[in-house]
Order: C-alpha cells, then sequence, then structure tokens
C-alpha cells in the first residue's frame, strides 16, 4: 500500500470540494496499473483499506467524513427515523427504535461482519461499499466492472454470484442493510459538490449493470449521502430480515431477504419483500408482493409467495442451490414476520 | 542382556482399567521407573503455560517482533503465470531504485517435484514458472515499500504456457505437462521409490498392498464401495512465515518462525556450505505452523542470499496473499474404495485407488490409515500424485491420514450399517485395540450414543445426527534429540534444548517433567528454548516433541541431581551412594545426613554443574526406525463422536458437540493435551464444513487467497467439546509420553461425515460439505435445462 495523505474536513462543502472522484470511477481504468492521485472519501475506512491493500486502489488523499459534525444521529422525522450517514452498523443495531420499529433493519445491521468491523462501519460506507466479487477484488482480472471487456464469473467460479440480473456483470450486491433499506421504502439525502440536493429513494440510487457496469449507484464525484430517511410505516407493520452464510461468524450471505408486511388482522395490505445476495442490487420481489397482498398470511400462501420470489430467476452454472435457500429463508422470514 | 542395561519394573496399562506392572530392560544411565501419575506432584498435573502471560499481554516476542540495527526488508517477486517460461530477466532497474540494497534472482527453487537432468544434460537453460505465485526473484531495501516497488521494476519477458490446474484434466493424456522430465522427490530418511511417470500422473505406489485383494473381493460376501472427494486446505497460521537472516564473516543467524530449528540449521548449512557450527537458528514465541513451517523454502534462501549480498541483516514477512498461495497445503484428494468383508463383518478385502494433487510437489497419498487400523488380510492401496499448476502442498497435521480417514471410517460406518450393526459393534468386532476399545466405552456413554436414532429418522426440516470416527496415528519419536539441565549454585535450575515452542507448549512440559524430578515446583524452572546453541531438540511435527524430548529431560535432570549429590556429599561426611532426593531435601537413607535442595546447590565448588541427555531407543526397541525418526511399537488411538444439525431445506450443516477421547501413553500436562485436541476439533470440522481452496480454471489463479473468502471456522462455529484422556501407560520410557497433536485431527472429518448421514439418511463423500453440496445430495438442485 502506497503512502496517501489525511484530510480531516470539519463541514461537507469543503469535503464535498476535495473529492476528485468516487471508488467505483477510481477503479475503471484501460488496464495495468489503478491511477493514482485521486482523492477519495472515506467513512469508516473497511472497505476502502481492503481495496487499498490488494492494490486496487492507489489514492493520492483520504478525506475522512467522519469528524463532520451532526452526520452521526438518529432522529425522528415526520414519522420516521432520519439517519446520518455515519451512524455505525453497532449504533443502529442497538437503537430501541430502530430495533422496534424497522426491526428488519436492526437485524441486517447486527448481523453484519464481526463485532469490531460494525463499532466502526458506517451506514453510508455499507450502502457504498463496492461488492465482493472475488474477480473485481482480484487485480489479476480485469472484468468489466473495471473497464475490461468481460465478466469472469461466466464460466469461472460463480457460487457466490447472482441469480438474477446478471446482463454482462453476475457481482451480487454487498449490502445487507440495503435489502432491508429498500423494503422499508427508504430515501436518501445527497449533497452535491456546489451545493446541490438529491433525495433518491435507495431503490432508484442503486443500479443494475444494464444501467452501467461500472458503478453500483449513482453517486457522482463530489456527491456524499448525508442521510439515509427511513418513513413512517404503518401502524401494524411487521419486518423481519435472515440471512445464510457459510459460516455465522464474520461472512457474507449466500442468500438474505427482507419482508415488511402491512398487516391488518391478519391480512396484508402491503408488502416489501426484497432478496439480497441474489443480483447486483437488491431484489424486490414483486411477484410474492402481489402473492401476498391482500391475503390472509397463512401457510399455503406463504409458500406460494416464497416460490413466486424466484420467477425469472436464472442461476449460473454453480449457484443453483440459491434457490431452494432463498425460498426457504423467505417462507420462514413471512411466518416469522407473521409471528413475532 | 548387554552390558550396561538393567531391567526395571514400569507401570503399564491404562489407569483405572488394566494397571499393572511389567519388566523392561533400560540403560544404564535411566532414571529409575516413573510412579503413575497419581503419584506424581508436577506430572499429570495442569500447569500453567509459561508464556501464557506474555501472549495474552501482547509482550510475547515472535519473529516479526525481532529488530537488528540497519535491519533491510524484503519482499519477493512472483509469477503472475500459472505456467510461462522466463525469456528474459533484467534487474537493472530495481537494483538503481532508491532505498534498493539487494536483488537475488532464484534459479533453483525447491519445496517441489525436481525434474531429472538426462545423462549429459544440463538443467533447463531457463527457468520455467509453474504456478501463480510461483517465487522469481527477490528485493531487499530499507524498507517493506522500497522493496515492493522495486518488484515492479524488474523486467521479465514472460512466454505464457499451456497450463492446467484441474486434477480430472490434468490425468488426461494429452493435458499439458506441469514437468517435461521424470522427476525426483525425497522423503524423510531417504529417497523414495522410483515411479512410473505418464504425463502428470506419477505412480501408482503400490508399495503398501498386501495378499491378494481382488480375488478376495470377487469372493466377498458383502461389498461395500464408494468413491470420495476431498478439497485443499491451506495452513491458515495466525503467525505468516517469517525470517530475519543475519550473514556475517563469522557465520549465519537466522530468527525464524519455523517448527524445527535444528532442522533447518542442518539444512542450511547444507545449502550454504556452511559448519553446522556457523548457522544458528533462533525462534521464541510461535503462531502456529501446522505443517508448513517444517523446513527451508525458497523465501529463506532468498533471504539468507540478499543478506549475504547487503551486508546487512535482512527481515522477510509473507503477506496472507503469499502464506495462501506459496506456503503449502493439504493436497485434494480422489479415492475409491472397495471393502469386501464376511457377514459376521470381519474385513476381507479392501481395495484402494486413490490419486490426489500437492500441485507442483509430491505427497498427495492417502497416508497409512486405511492399512493399519484394522486387520484385513488382502489389502491393495495404488496411489499416484497427479500434478497441476498450483502451489506445492506440504505436510498439514496428519497428512495423508486426514483424508484418508475420512474416507475409509465412512466405509465401515457404511458397511455397519449394511450388516445392520451399531458402529460401535462392528468395530469391537474388527479393531483389535485394546486402547480404542476403552475410548468407545468411555465415549458412548459419555455422549449417550444409545440415543442415536435410524438414519434420516428425525421429524421436520431440522435433522439431528450423531456420528463416530476412529482415529490412528503412528507414535513418532526423534532420536536425533538432546536436552540439558543445569544446576546453579544459588538452586535455580535451567533447561536447556533448541525444541521450539510452536503453540503446544513443550517449554512448560519440560518444566514439568524437570521439576517432578528435582522435587521442585514447574515455575521454578527457568527454560530456555528455541535455539540451536542449545542441545539440538526434535521437530514440533509429526507429534512426536513430547515423545522425543521428555525423556531426555527426565534423564538429564536425574544424572545432574546425581552430580549435585557427588558433589556435596563429602560436606556432609558422606559417600553419595546413600542420598536420594525426597520431599525437597537430599538425605540419607538412614536419616542421618539431610540437606535442602537450594542450600546444597550452594555447596558447589562451581557456579554451575549439568548433564546433557540424549532420546535413547523405547524400552524394548522401536517397531522400525528411519534416519533420525523411530517408530513406536504401538500406534495412538483416538475416538470421536459428533452430534450434528442439518438443516435440510437449507443444506447448513451444524456441529453442536464433539465428544473426543484420546491417548498419549502418559498425560503430563492434562490441559495443555485438551487444548492440542480442541486444535484438531476445530481445524477438522473447519476441514468437514467450510475449507477449499479455489482455483479459477480458466486463469489458474486463487480466487480466495485471505482469510475472509476462504472460509475458515471461527467462533461460532464452535461447539461444545468434550475431551477425556486416557493415561495408558506402556513402560517404554523414561517419561511414558507421547503425542497427540495430529490424532485429535482424524477422526473429526469422519465423524461429522457420518453424524450427517444419521441425520439426512444420505451419504455426503465430497468436502467441505457446503450448503451446496448437502442441498445436491439431497437432490433439492433445481433441474437445469
Amino acid at each position: 500500500m502506497d503512502a496517501f495523505e489525511w484530510m480531516s474536513p470539519q463541514d461537507i462543502e469543503q469535503a464535498a470540494r476535495a473529492a476528485t472522484t468516487t471508488v467505483a470511477a477510481a477503479m475503471v481504468r484501460d488496464s495495468g496499473e489503478p491511477a493514482a492521485g485521486d482523492a477519495l472519501l472515506k467513512a469508516g475506512g473497511i472497505d476502502l483499506l481492503d481495496l487499498m491493500k490488494e492494490g486496487l486502489l492507489k489514492p493520492r488523499r483520504l478525506i475522512h467524513l467522519r469528524n463532520i459534525a451532526g452526520l452521526d444521529r438518529i432522529e425522528g422525522a415526520e414519522g420516521g427515523l432520519r439517519i446520518g450517514p455515519n451512524v455505525t452498523l453497532s449504533q443502529l443495531a442497538s437503537h430501541a427504535e430502530v430495533r422496534m420499529r424497522f426491526r428488519a433493519l436492526a437485524q441486517a445491521a447486527g448481523a453484519s461482519a464481526s463485532p469490531q468491523i460494525r463499532h466502526l462501519a458506517t451506514l453510508g460506507g455499507n450502502l457504498l461499499q463496492r461488492p465482493r466479487c472475488w474477480y473485481l477484488r482480484s487485480r489479476a482480472h480485469h472484468c468489466t466492472r473495471k473497464g475490461g471487456d468481460r465478466c469472469f464469473a461466466f464460466g469461472g467460479e460463480n457460487q457466490y454470484h447472482a441469480i438474477f440480473d446478471h446482463k454482462g456483470c453476475a457481482i451480487v450486491h454487498p449490502s445487507t442493510c440495503a435489502t432491508a433499506l429498500i423494503a422499508f421504502g427508504a430515501r436518501l439525502e445527497i449533497t452535491g459538490p456546489r451545493g446541490a440536493r438529491r433525495a433518491p429513494s435507495v431503490e432508484e440510487f442503486l443500479l443494475l449493470p444494464e444501467a452501467d457496469l461500472h458503478r453500483e449507484n449513482t453517486l457522482e464525484p463530489g456527491e456524499i449521502v448525508t442521510a439515509i430517511v427511513l418513513p413512517a410505516p404503518a401502524q401494524a407493520t411487521r419486518s423481519l430480515h435472515i440471512k445464510q452464510c457459510e459460516t455465522e461468524s464474520f461472512d457474507w450471505p449466500l442468500a438474505d431477504v427482507a419482508v415488511v408486511l402491512d398487516l391488518e388482522s391478519g391480512v396484508c395490505r402491503k408488502a416489501a419483500v426484497v432478496l439480497g445476495a441474489a443480483a447486483p442490487a437488491p431484489h424486490r420481489a414483486r411477484a410474492a408482493e402481489a402473492a401476498l397482498t391482500g391475503k390472509r398470511i397463512e401457510e399455503p400462501v406463504i409458500r406460494v409467495a416464497a416460490r413466486a420470489a424466484l420467477q425469472g430467476a436464472a442461476p449460473l452454472a454453480k449457484n443453483g442451490y440459491k434457490l431452494p435457500i432463498f425460498e426457504t429463508l423467505l417462507r420462514r422470514a413471512l411466518l416469522a414476520a407473521t409471528e413475532g | 542382556m548387554s552390558a550396561g542395561t538393567r531391567t526395571q519394573l514400569q507401570p503399564v496399562g491404562i489407569a483405572g482399567v488394566s494397571l499393572g506392572q511389567a519388566e523392561r530392560p533400560v540403560g544404564a544411565e535411566e532414571a529409575p521407573a516413573l510412579a503413575p501419575n497419581a503419584q506424581l506432584s508436577c506430572i499429570g498435573r495442569s500447569a500453567p503455560r509459561i508464556n501464557g502471560h506474555a501472549k495474552v499481554t501482547g509482550s510475547a516476542t515472535y519473529t516479526v517482533d525481532v529488530t537488528l540495527p540497519g535491519m533491510l526488508h524484503a519482499r519477493i517477486l512472483r509469477s503472475p503465470h500459472p505456467h510461462a517460461r522466463i525469456l528474459s530477466l533484467d534487474t537493472g532497474a530495481a537494483e538503481r531504485e532508491p532505498g534498493v540494497r539487494a536483488v537475488h534472482v532464484i534459479e533453483h527453487p525447491i519445496g517441489r517435484a525436481i525434474e531429472i537432468a538426462g545423462p549429459g544434460e544440463a538443467g533447463p537453460a531457463r527457468r520455467q514458472l509453474r504456478y501463480v505465485g510461483d517465487p522469481i526473484a527477490a528485493v531487499a531495501a530499507v524498507t517493506a515499500h522500497a522493496a515492493q516497488a522495486a518488484l515492479e521494476r524488474i523486467r521479465i519477458e514472460y512466454q505464457p504456457l499451456p497450463f492446467v490446474i484441474d486434477i480430472e484434466a490434468a490425468r488426461q493424456s494429452d493435458a499439458p505437462p506441469v514437468f517435461d522430465r521424470p522427476v525426483r522427490t525425497e522423503v524423510f530418511g531417504g529417497p523414495a521409490a522410483q515411479l512410473p511417470q505418464h504425463g502428470n500422473v506419477h505412480g501408482p505406489d503400490t508399495s503398501a498392498s498386501r495378499g491378494d485383494a481382488a480375488a478376495a473381493l470377487s469372493a466377498a460376501e458383502i461389498l461395500i464401495e464408494g468413491e470420495f472427494h476431498t478439497q485443499v486446505q491451506t495452513h491458515c497460521c495466525l503467525e505468516p512465515h517469517a525470517l530475519l537472516a543475519d550473514w556475517r564473516d563469522e557465520g549465519l543467524t537466522v530468527y525464524m518462525s519455523t517448527q524445527f530449528t535444528a532442522g533447518i540449521r542442518a539444512e542450511l548449512a547444507t545449502a550454504l556450505g556452511l559448519p553446522l557450527s556457523r548457522v544458528r537458528v533462533v525462534v521464541d514465541a510461535m503462531g502456529g505452523g501446522f505443517g508448513s513451517k517444517s523446513r527451508i523454502g525458497n523465501d529463506v534462501l532468498a533471504a539468507v542470499a540478499l543478506s549475504r549480498k547487503a551486508h546487512a541483516p535482512v527481515r522477510l514477512v509473507l503477506d496472507r496473499h503469499e502464506e495462501q498461495i506459496d506456503s503449502g497445503n493439504r493436497p485434494a484428494t480422489v479415492q475409491h474404495i472397495r471393502a469386501g468383508a464376511r457377514r459376521d463383518g470381519t474385513l476381507t478385502a479392501v481395495a484402494i485407488e486413490a490419486y490426489g494433487t500437492a500441485g507442483v510437489a509430491l505427497g498427495a497419498g492417502v497416508g497409512n490409515f486405511a492399512q493399519s487400523i484394522y486387520d484385513c488380510p488382502n489389502f491393495s492401496l495404488a496411489q499416484s500424485d497427479v500434478f497441476i499448476h498450483a502451489g506445492p502442498g506440504c505436510a498439514m497435521r496428519a497428512p495423508g491420514n486426514v483424508p484418508g480417514a475420512f474416507a475409509y471410517e465412512q466405509i465401515i460406518d457404511e458397511l455397519a450399517e449394511r450388516l445392520a450393526l451399531d458402529p460401535l459393534e462392528l468395530r469391537e468386532r474388527i479393531d483389535s485395540s485394546p486402547v480404542r476399545r476403552e475410548e468407545r466405552r468411555i465415549g458412548a456413554e459419555r455422549f449417550r450414543w444409545s440415543r442415536r436414532l435410524a438414519p434420516g429418522g428425525g421429524q421436520g426440516a431440522l435433522k439431528r445426527g450423531l456420528g463416530m470416527a476412529q482415529s490412528h496415528w503412528p507414535a513418532l519419536v526423534h532420536t536425533n534429540c538432546a536436552c540439558e539441565v543445569r544446576i546453579l549454585r544459588d538452586g535455580s535450575v535451567e533447561v536447556r534444548s533448541s525444541v521450539q515452542d510452536i503453540g503446544t507448549g513443550v517449554g512448560t512440559v519440560l518444566a514439568q517433567v524437570v521439576a517432578e524430578e528435582l522435587g521442585l515446583s514447574p515455575g521454578d524452572i527457568v527454560v530456555r528454548i528455541g535455539d540451536t546453541d542449545f542441545p539440538a531438540g526434535p521437530p514440533s511435527y509429526g507429534s512426536r516433541t513430547t515423545a522425543s524430548l521428555t525423556p531426555p529431560a527426565r534423564n538429564a535432570a536425574c544424572l545432574a541431581l546425581r552430580k549435585l549429590i557427588a558433589a556435596i556429599a563429602p560436606t556432609l561426611g558422606t559417600t553419595p551412594e546413600g542420598l536420594t532426593l525426597r520431599n525437597g531435601r537430599i538425605s540419607s537413607s538412614d536419616g542421618l545426613h539431610s540437606i535442602g535442595f537450594r542450600e546444597a546447590a550452594g555447596r558447589l565448588r562451581t557456579e554451575q554443574i549439568g548433564a546433557v541427555a540424549s532420546r535413547c531407543d523405547d524400552y524394548g526397541g522401536f517397531g522400525h526406525r528411519m534416519g533420525d525418526f523411530a517408530f513406536a511399537r504401538n500406534g495412538l488411538g483416538g475416538v470421536q463422536f459428533a452430534e450434528v444439525t442439518v438443516d435440510t431445506e437449507t443444506g447448513r450443516v451444524r456441529v453442536e458437540r464433539v465428544l473426543a477421547v484420546h491417548d498419549c501413553g502418559r498425560p503430563i500436562n492434562p490441559r495443555q493435551i485438551e487444548s492440542q485436541v480442541h486444535g484438531g476439533i476445530l481445524q477438522g470440522i473447519s476441514y468437514a464444513l467450510f475449507e477449499q481452496r479455489i482455483l479459477d480454471a480458466p486463469t489458474g489463479h486463487m480466487l480466495n487467497p485471505n482469510l475472509e473468502q476462504y472460509r475458515i471456522l471461527r467462533s461460532r462455529e464452535t461447539p461444545a467439546i468434550e475431551v477425556h484422556v486416557l493415561e495408558n501407560y506402556q513402560g517404554t520410557s523414561a517419561t511414558d509420553a507421547y503425542g497427540i497433536a495430529e490424532p485429535s485431527i482424524i477422526a473429526t472429518a469422519p465423524a461429522i461425515a457420518n453424524a450427517v448421514y444419521n441425520a439426512i439418511g444420505v451419504r455426503v463423500r465430497t468436502l467441505p460439505m457446503t450448503p451446496a453440496v448437502i442441498l445436491e445430495a439431497l437432490g433439492r438442485l433445481p433441474h437445469r435445462s
């Protein structure tokens, strides 16, 4: 890892001005070495440091966002919650209101990574981290996402790759928090380099390869996520996030699911069903949602919905096993959400 | 009986079961027979680890903590290609980089199979690279960063060549050959027999066969057959390979994380043409080796060469990526087994066809497990190495027997089921070991084996299963092994040996043995180890350290005490003959003379007295012997029971509980033994369920060269573990102690596999048993169009 400068701005504008590019853009190259000389934004630094140690990024300067005041709060906003991007995963997982009203998010955050990492990793960074695809993370593989001309997962080791929407690139989105955020209909607040603001939903913010092969989201150079906003859930909302990894400690999911159900005396008025580790962005299972909406949530309905969630799945040579896992997790999540 | 020997009565048998005494011939210098542990005060007690406090507080000195004035840092340039010829190599620009002090090109790499040059043939003119990570050159610079930067300035023109990394593809006759010529290799104790080599297939080695397996199989009343696949596991030592080489005119000193200081010294002396007396190898604290730190490698020779060139100490530490791709691994195997038996369970024939791959190295065999553990008159084993373009395998904790037991103990489990016999009952019939019989009895009772249901018998998606498997490992002894005990004038005591503590706690064991003999506490003994300036100790591999070193440690203590008694007897106005040490005092049998140990030492004429003792043969002799090491007459047993749950809808296997009953002769430090067994079980679970080197067939690169995507057992995968250790006295040495490290991993994976079968009623013959593998075995994968 090369030496770099450390900058610790006090406000968002200063930080936004200092950033020269995004992490995703800095990793795109024609071939050979990553460009040197970038100034990159850094929150917890968990992913950034990994990428630097692997030689995939060689920034000249890191812009440390953790000292900017006001970005580490969780506060009420119009009946929902406004979460600062510097809130750590452990803060999120232990926050009483998050646990009570947005249980799936607390579960996703609380089961991520390891306790040590959860104390450092931020929600903003979790959302913006690069995928774990081993071809993306290998200097030896110049893949499409880094500006190369092929996705090595096709015809390669694709057991941990996508079963949906993998046109041109088969990464899965790495954030389990994103799975839950999309299920809750969360929006982002983003500040641009000249104070411009926008507020896309997380679902709009995250991109599929068919929209852009080189990045997982619409973040532009100099843009900073300044808040993650959870809208007020309906009174009788039940939510749940569960995942399965190969190991229970410190592992990435083979499959994860978030369900958010608005239940009125056992009948589902509205359902959000999102699959993580299934596609390059969390996969909204609309057929499953339709199968649940207006129905009393009972075993047969759950079975139909769980099967419907996998409509259109196109597993690769080595990841067909993910289908029964998703179907099972979803069935169990719906059952547990209804019961709890 | 030859001169200088005597006979003495030794405790023999299993404590609490069959303990008695037997007469043994022993050498004249041997200490008197040691009583069973129940009568001792240091041996058999769980003395705290002498470096435990330093380790947990961070003050222990690992090799990476050693610094020397003017020290340089080295990094290694490695092949980016799985197979390539070097057409040209220019180090000029790298040598001119700021901060660079020396560049060394690795022309003749070691630690792999080596091609034999034909008569009159010089070696190949150009270096051929045979795996991604194959070391090419090394640079020493004032910082590691400068060294790394300089690597990128070495100009190399590669001619990429066709490669193969899949074991099945490599066996085909048209596969790109890893070696163009026959290869030579050596095993410990001498060269291996020359075996046929066709393409990438080296072998088969059939030397373990006996009887006529083919005929007996065709006549067998019962036939069991199965094919088993095991993966490559990497050692994953938490402490990486590290050394600091300091070449000076007066000699070479190497500080190095190693499992065998004395062996490294000998290898370095040979490789460099130096006398042994000019080479010193030093290690203090270590974070594991598991076989991968047994010998010198290219990293060691490169660092020494750089130190010599740069006239400065050179430090070289591998990073995790290098650890994963080029520090050895447990080879993959494919084993096809056919076993024939009579209806009463008696094994009549076993035929095993095995091939495995250690990448560019040899040694992917299946050990001596199947040929040794159960009686079977007709046995055939044909094992071959298959070369692929991947990093060399090397010894890893119970090499061969770990994959061997995974397969064979499942075959035995299957045979039991076919015969409608409990797996324990079948083993009562076919296992002649009285030690394992007792281990099965204890284990079955404590594990409550009788609650085991029929295979797949549980209700619901989550199925529970119980399984068991047995271990077999030779009891090894290193005979080139010595220890010194010194008694100083102030009553302090030192024990000295070049032996290294790789984390097993051998230093603590030495302190216990010496303290027992001198009537002191382990804390009174200063342990000086990990330095070839001390008498050459054994390696810490092959589960032989305690077996090899504790007898000479006890004998040296006994001799030093005799010298002390002889020295001070005149000051008591008596002769040494009647004086013995009892309850911390040197006293005459008539009770007229008595003096405390410390006070006695104070009467020495010189600052210290001491004695060096070396390992003699086991009383009654060894089974057989190869060079510096020997096989004791009896092997080591061990039985493990596993309880698992299998989620049949997600394929998730969870090990809930493992109960292990083991033997290691006389246990010296029960807590340390238990710790070793825990380590073996955890590594065994990790092997069974998680670990796997994944190579990318199109590019030859390892895709998980880290500890993130290379899945490994961590805290939440750790089951409840119970360990029971027998006191199994055999009366074969001054301490009667043997090893435990390797026996403790052998039975784990098959016990889990048998438990998985018991849970789901489907046999899983592939490792690791990931959700994908389990779901496939259960027929739950979607049908592909």
